[in-house]
């Protein structure tokens, strides 16, 4: 059993007029086999709460912990924290030219396992995973992500995911841009990791269709770089229902009131 | 990154840490760069002296530091020679059973010398002056790719200078894989002219491993003849200052080149390549795609690229095929890519022709992508350069050498600590 735990986290980016906050004290904490949904406007922080989690280098910490069963992430290199078992499924996954897909892979699965894995079995099991994400076995050769669609970038993000098998994952939209089948496919190697692990998932969305295959245990309301609300799969029919004014015009009062 | 043209301020692109990065895709010259100087009105000569001791504002010298030429701008004298050694295969199996390849020595009287081209600078005609006896290797057959043959190339030693003069023939119809390995230390100007004939193949890979002191300043003449085919290319690791210059040459219709480069620069080193690729003929192709990665440590000389392409299309070269491009990647701060892509068109009757040129610091998204997939930093930067030099150096043929170009990428990375 593991815990991921958010405390209070502030984050502010880099921007021309100085430094601007986007996260102003986050508090979230995921267990081991424990789905929470995140759904909140564009540009309420989603993005920059995974960033902030996978320690992408844009974005500054400037209060707060994010703890992996009592170990401070905060103080780990990225691919440190990668190796001590947080997945980030990115909402623009990066193209890496010239590094093919199975290489990429490999190199990704020896790290995170802490030993090459055997050829044999590991040929065997990128194939199989492949195939459950009705990959076509041609994207092994291509490079990372290269003129990937982005219904493809997210399969690939999602086959990382089964080969990598985190205790933690941050799915960043993963939902975004998938046809129906793709959506039905993608969600399916959700759950097919988290039947056969015991992964705590962080599940960032605009949409409650997805939230139709992959079951959420706790919904939270992301609004102006904080959890404004936070409750069971109920709360995402009411998002679905009345949207998010509810949330942004209580987040702007709360602004205006003097300090 | 940005989009700007590159040849709008009329001279390519400069980039120097804090540069933005430029990202450029095919256009065609715009009329405030630099024109090509046409064939006809390119100097040429065999005689050192019908050139003027370069001063270091001429267009052609403008990049190149001349006081670290050792003098061979300026009448330097020859005090030693370059070892010139022909074997068959590479590396470890090289033997010296040519097999029906001839290798000959001939003075400059031998009426085979020039069939390449002449020379159009001081420098490499001062070689064409002054080289004690000129290497000819004539291959009158189609070879196979597993036999490669080894040119290897040995500079004359720490202090000295010497001129060198090396002519591969490939008769009509034949083929040919041919490394030239440079090695050692010294001063040296070449010209290396590579007549292929008719229906001829011919794939080169020039290999500039030099000690650190070495200076080498090199024409290559390509003398392509009807539906020939050229793959040259040429690996820049070693040296103190490295410049090439390749120039493409069609006899006749047909001809298909493909010029490639990488280059791979370290502090104070200065490697430069001008390329010129000269359609005269109709229905000939070219492609040239030259890849540089630059590191100058901390405190230590800048590392300094130069690659200027130049592509001409003539009137009379109908439904010529022609691309370029240069990317150059920035490791470190302290180094510097200049990279001047020039096409010029005089006739509207083509089947294509670009250009494109990028100078880009480390991509930290890449690399951060890498990173959160569990890959430790060191190693997600070695792949990403891999990645970028890998379309290069598939392309050389010899496996052997494939691996060494690896080892020798991964010992550069190295030696910054990555
Ligand atoms: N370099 C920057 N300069 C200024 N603002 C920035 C910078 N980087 C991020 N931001 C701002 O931070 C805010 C949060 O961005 P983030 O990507 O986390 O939002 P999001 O909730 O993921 O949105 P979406 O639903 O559209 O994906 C946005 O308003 C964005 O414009
Ligand atoms: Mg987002």
């Amino acid at each position: 059993m593991s815990t991921l735990e958010i405390r209070d986290l502030h984050v502010e980016v880099e921007t021309e007029s100085g430094p601007k906050e986007i996260l102003r004290g986050v508090d979230l904490t995921v267990n081991s086999n424990e789905t929470h949904a995140i759904m909140g406007p564009n540009g309420s922080g989603k993005s920059t709460l995974a960033y902030s989690i996978a320690g992408h280098p844009k974005y500054t910490v400037t209060r707060g912990e994010v703890l992996l069963d009592g170990e401070n992430v905060l103080e780990m290199a990225v691919d440190e924290r990668a190796r001590a078992g947080l997945f980030l499924a990115m909402q623009y996954p990066v193209e890496v030219p010239g590094v093919s897909m199975s290489n990429f892979l490999r190199s990704a699965a020896t790290a995170v396992r802490g030993e090459a894995p055997k050829v044999r079995h590991w040929v065997k099991e990128v194939k199989s995973a492949m195939t459950d994400l009705e990959i076509d076995p041609t994207f092994a050769e291509r490079s990372v992500n290269e003129g990937f669609s982005g219904g493809e970038k997210k399969r690939h993000e999602v086959l990382q995911l089964s080969l990598l098998k985190p205790k933690f994952a941050v799915l960043d939209e993963t939902d975004s841009g998938l046809d129906v089948d793709a959506l039905r496919v993608v969600s399916k190697g959700v759950n097919d990791y988290k039947a056969q692990s015991d992964v705590g998932v962080l599940l960032i969305t605009h949409y409650t269709r997805i939230l139709r295959y992959i079951a959420p245990d706790r919904v939270h309301v992301f609004v102006n770089g904080r959890v404004a609300e936070s409750g069971g799969p109920e709360l995402a029919e009411e998002l679905e229902a009345n949207g998010y004014e509810r949330f942004t015009s209580a987040a702007a009062e709360k602004e205006e009131q003097p300090a | 990154m940005t989009d700007a043209p590159v040849a709008s301020s009329g001279g390519g692109s400069t980039t120097a840490p804090g540069a933005p990065v430029l990202d450029v895709d095919p256009g065609i010259r715009t009329a405030s760069s630099p024109k090509i100087a046409p064939w006809e009105e390119r100097f040429t000569s065999y005689d050192v002296e019908a050139f003027e001791v370069p001063r270091g504002r001429e267009e052609q010298w403008r990049f190149t530091p001349l006081r670290r030429l050792n003098g061979l701008h300026d009448g330097a004298t020859a005090d030693g020679e370059v070892a010139v050694t022909v074997r068959s295969g590479f590396g470890d199996s090289a033997s010296d059973d040519l097999g029906g390849v001839r290798v000959e020595h001939v003075g400059r009287d031998d009426a085979r010398i020039g069939d390449g081209g002449i020379p159009a600078d001081r420098v490499a005609a001062q070689a064409w002056s002054a080289f004690p006896t000129a290497t000819v290797v004539t291959v009158d057959q189609p070879r196979s790719d597993d036999e490669p043959l080894t040119v290897l190339l040995e500079g004359p030693g720490v202090g000295k200078t010497a001129y060198t003069h090396l002519q591969l023939r490939l008769e009509h119809q034949s083929e040919a894989v041919v490394v030239l390995d440079h090695r050692g230390s010294g001063t040296v100007a070449a010209n290396l002219e590579l007549v292929v004939g008719d229906g001829a193949k011919l794939l080169v890979v020039e290999v500039h491993d030099w000690a650190d002191d070495a200076v080498f300043v090199g024409a290559q003449h390509l003398s392509v003849g009807r539906d020939a085919t050229i793959r040259h290319t040429s690996v820049t690791l070693g040296g103190d200052l490295v410049r090439l210059s390749p120039t493409v040459n069609y006899r006749a219709p047909g001809g298909d080149v493909e010029l490639d480069g990488l280059y791979f620069a370290d502090g104070g080193q200065h490697l430069e390549q001008r390329l010129l690729v000269d359609h005269t003929a109709t229905h000939c192709r070219s492609r040239v795609t030259y890849k540089g990665a630059l590191q100058g440590a901390e405190g230590d000389k800048a590392a300094h690229t130069v690659w200027v392409g130049d592509v001409l299309i003539r009137k009379e070269a109908e439904g010529t095929d022609s691309y370029e491009l240069n990317r150059n990647l920035l490791l470190t701060d302290n180094a510097r890519a200049d990279s001047v892509p020039n096409l010029e068109i005089e006739t509207g009757e083509i089947a294509g022709a670009g250009h494109a040129s990028a100078t880009g610091r480390f991509d930290d998204e890449q690399l951060f992508y890498l990173m959160a997939r569990g890959i430790p930093e060191a190693q997600a930067r070695r792949l990403v350069v891999r990645g970028f030099f890998g379309e290069v150096i598939a392309k050389v043929r010899v496996p052997a050498l494939r691996d060494r170009l690896e080892a020798a990428i991964e010992a550069e990375l190295e030696a910054i600590g990555n």
